[in-house]
């Protein structure tokens, strides 16, 4: 039960996401919106299913694609993001603080 | 509950598969597609907790894997195309 419990929270979190991805106007906030519910969402939903099956087996697989997906998921993130801001011709904004802008090989002519 | 989870995932599915025919860019595309594995994921899991059956729990595994890198190697793709 409480599994099953674990699961419909990282599922909504994974719909919260889609939601973001659908009504975000910017390339890198949908980024930032779909970032959360891969990790987050995902290994809730993984945790949920390993709380609620009892093979060890099962469990072992479980725990081992919520950690790659730990591991994996950010730095994938961060690369499609980095290479949204340095490419041309994708629209994108930043508010406040534009700390990549003075990093080493970023273009200061835009 | 797991009926429940169902629902919740397929919607989620629907609406990164209508940013995925909309996207005006390759980044949103690319975004819309790791979605649609996020929620494929969680059906595994789910389908596994529903039958009490986890003969296809190490795919998650492979998905896991696979998936992160193919978004690093369309980043450098995006990332070499500039001019």
């Amino acid at each position: 039960m409480i599994g099953e419990i674990v699961m419909l929270v990282g599922a909504l979190l994974i719909l919260l996401a889609a939601i973001g991805v659908i009504r975000f106007d910017d390339v890198l906030a949908r980024m930032h919106a779909l970032a959360k519910g891969s990790t987050l969402g995902v290994v809730l939903m993984l945790a949920g299913a390993a709380i609620s099956l009892h093979v060890a087996n099962d469990i072992t697989s479980l725990v081992l694609a919520a950690v790659i997906q730990l591991l994996a998921s950010p730095p994938a993130s961060n690369l499609l993001s980095r290479a949204t801001y340095l490419a041309d011709h994708i629209p994108r904004r930043v508010d406040v603080v534009d700390e990549r802008r003075h990093a080493d090989g970023a273009d200061d002519t835009d | 509950m797991s009926d429940v989870t169902f629902v919740v995932l397929t919607v989620a599915a629907v609406l990164f598969t209508v940013r995925l025919c909309v996207g005006p860019t390759l980044a949103d595309r690319v975004i819309a597609l790791n979605g649609i594995v996020l929620a494929g994921m969680g059906a595994i899991a789910n389908q596994a907790v529903v039958t009490g059956n986890g003969d296809f729990l190490p795919a998650l595994v492979a998905i896991a894997l696979v998936g992160p890198i193919s978004t690093g190697m369309i980043a450098r793709y995006l990332e070499r195309n500039r001019e």
